[in-house]
């Protein structure tokens, strides 16, 4: 800008203090303050959680046990083991499951409500896809307590319904809409030049779809299944509920499982703060945290490859 | 495709593509009014006029492309080679595999340079009955044709994407050549392009004349001048003045034409 548009000195008088001023100022002010306390507490709350946590850094726990046992007796009276291998498994098989049931469903939802409805239709669907996704988690684990439970017990003759294909269902339900907007959108980001030339060259909506479609958009979904496995990850209610809650290195989708956030949830209240037990608690809790820190890192770089290559 | 509308009509039809009537909306906005066209086969026909006076919609009412947007509504007939589109039994990937079209905008699909030029090829013949061999020399001679055979002969599983504006172009007209179309639309096909590509563009353009019957729209008078044999002037939907290009260009039959050709429209 050049200096001879520069307003007279007289009424560059910056401190002016009238009423917009204070506004200003206490917008700003609050931005600041909002910004800031975001990050204090995402940092907090590490801190907080580290510090109570790193049991086998700072305590009794061995590495080994913690991470190899599928043994986990914290109130065991005179031999307490914390060995995590059991509920991890619990987790990975719930969370695998959960994936083979949520993929495929959630592609061809986002297939068909972005390649094949249009208009009206489609504003809809995305509203009720939305709406899917904002039930809550508890509300899921009735779900899977009162109605699959007995569903798997008639339909496979099981003695109990509550297991790995319990909450598996119930986590891939609910892992499903959220993935299906965010495949959605994927979709939604191929440029229509790209179906058009698609098209004119004979391809049918189909072939379009698998042929050019998903071929462009696959980074896309790659973050949307990471989102999702994500979000089974450090589900807790539902899996809580649905899962049986045994300790188990499961064998058969009929096994029952416990899942390291539901344990969490249902032993650090009825622990002594800054036990072993509570400690251990806090360790898994840091586990959890770095697991999904990873993935949700992973889909955001993949994200940002498709943008950057746009 | 359904038999031509006239049965006793016995000699081969002399319209690469004729129009009766046709009328056509988007929605109630209504683009095309009562066109009725023959376009010679076996030659170069440059559409011309005024922008947003209907030429991208006529051309992609040929291979019906523009039933993509939606709300349209066609009335009339355009026959292709004496086949009526819009007859039931038409299979639109059919059709378009016959009628080819060049975009604007070089629009190669974001996948290898090889696997774009043999796209409609392997959409038509399914995986058990291709011939790898053949496959090869229907690459090589498709991407010879538009001269750009020797640039990236070593590089055909590079991303088409990633070639220059005037080579993508190059490749979009190569990929259609595989399915043995009859009929190419190109609609402004140099104008996204530098003068030199432009010029590369246009000559091929010129080599193709004579194997493809081939529609063209253009902007550019200097364009339609050189490189086409017949002339179409549109103006607000309809079709003003169709006559081969030298006349056109020299002398116009209506002065609404002739206003045109001279720049009074802008
Ligand atoms: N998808 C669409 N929906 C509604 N109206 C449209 C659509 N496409 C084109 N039109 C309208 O139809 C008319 C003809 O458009 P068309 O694109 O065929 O013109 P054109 O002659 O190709 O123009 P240009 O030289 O700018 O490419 C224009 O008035 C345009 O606004
Ligand atoms: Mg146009």
């Amino acid at each position: 800008m050049s200096r001879r548009h520069a307003p007279p000195r007289a009424e560059r008088k910056p401190d002016r203090r009238d009423l917009g001023w204070y506004v200003d100022k206490a917008v700003e002010v609050a931005v600041f303050v909002g910004g800031v306390s975001a990050i204090v507490f995402v940092v907090g709350i590490f801190v907080f959680i580290t510090r109570e946590g790193l049991g086998f850094v700072t305590g009794p726990f061995d590495f080994r046990q913690f991470f190899l046992s599928p043994r986990w007796r914290p109130t065991s009276e005179w031999n307490p083991t914390y060995g995590i291998l059991a509920l991890f498994a619990g987790t990975a098989s719930v969370t695998g499951l959960a994936m083979l049931v949520a993929v495929p469903f959630s592609i061809c939802a986002a297939v068909f409500i972005g390649e094949l409805t249009a208009g009206r239709t489609r504003e809809v669907l995305k509203v009720l896809v939305e709406f899917l996704a904002a039930i809550p988690s508890v509300v899921w684990g009735f779900i899977g307590l009162s109605i699959i439970n007995p569903l798997i017990i008639n339909v496979f003759d099981v003695a109990v319904g509550l297991n790995v294909l319990n909450s598996g269902v119930i986590l891939g339900l609910m892992a499903a809409p959220i993935m299906t907007s965010i495949a959605e959108d994927a979709f939604r980001a191929v440029p229509e030049t790209y179906r058009e030339a698609a098209e004119a060259m004979g391809a049918t909506r189909w072939q379009v779809t698998y042929k050019v479609v998903i071929p462009a958009a696959k980074n896309g979904l790659l973050a949307a299944v990471l989102l999702g496995i994500g979000r089974a990850f450090g589900e807790t209610m539902a899996v809580l509920m649905a899962s049986g809650h045994s300790i188990n290195l499961p064998t058969s989708v009929f096994d029952s499982v416990r899942a390291l956030t539901a344990t969490i949830a249902a032993e650090l209240g009825e622990t002594a703060v800054g036990s072993d037990h509570y400690r251990a608690l806090f360790t898994i809790g840091i586990v959890l945290f770095l697991i999904t820190f990873a993935i949700n890192l992973t889909a955001d770089l993949v994200i940002r490859g498709t943008r950057r290559k746009e | 495709m359904t038999p031509p509308s006239e049965a006793t009509e016995q000699t081969p039809p002399a319209a690469a593509i004729r129009t009766r009537k046709l009328n056509f909306w988007y929605g109630s906005f209504q683009a095309l009014f009562e066109v009725d066209l023959e376009i010679t086969a076996g030659i170069i026909t440059s559409l011309i006029g005024p922008s947003g006076c209907g030429k991208s919609t006529l051309l992609r009412s040929v291979n019906r492309i523009n039933e993509r947007s939606g709300d349209v509504r066609t009335t009339g007939t355009i026959e292709v080679l004496g086949h009526d589109i819009h007859g039931e039994r038409v299979e639109l990937a059919r059709l378009r595999q016959k009628v080819g079209m060049v975009f604007q905008r070089p629009n190669p699909l974001p996948i290898s340079i090889r696997d774009n030029v043999m796209f409609g090829y392997r959409l038509q013949n399914p995986a058990n009955s291709r011939n790898k061999s053949e496959q090869e020399e229907i690459l090589e001679g498709s991407l010879r044709k538009v001269l750009l055979w020797d640039g990236v002969k070593d590089c055909l599983g590079r991303k088409a994407t990633s070639l220059s504006l005037e080579e993508q172009q190059k490749l979009c007209i190569a990929r259609l050549l595989p399915v043995k179309p009859a009929i190419l639309l190109m609609d402004e096909p140099c104008s996204a392009l530098d003068p030199q590509g432009t010029e590369a563009v246009e000559e091929l353009i010129w080599e193709l004349r004579g194997d493809f019957n081939i529609l063209l729209v253009t902007h550019n008078m200097a364009q339609a001048r050189r490189a086409s044999e017949e002339c179409v002037f549109m103006l607000m939907g309809r079709v003003i003045e169709h006559a081969p290009t030298v006349e056109m260009f020299v002398t116009p039959r209506n002065p609404q034409t002739s206003d045109y050709i001279e720049g009074r429209y802008g």
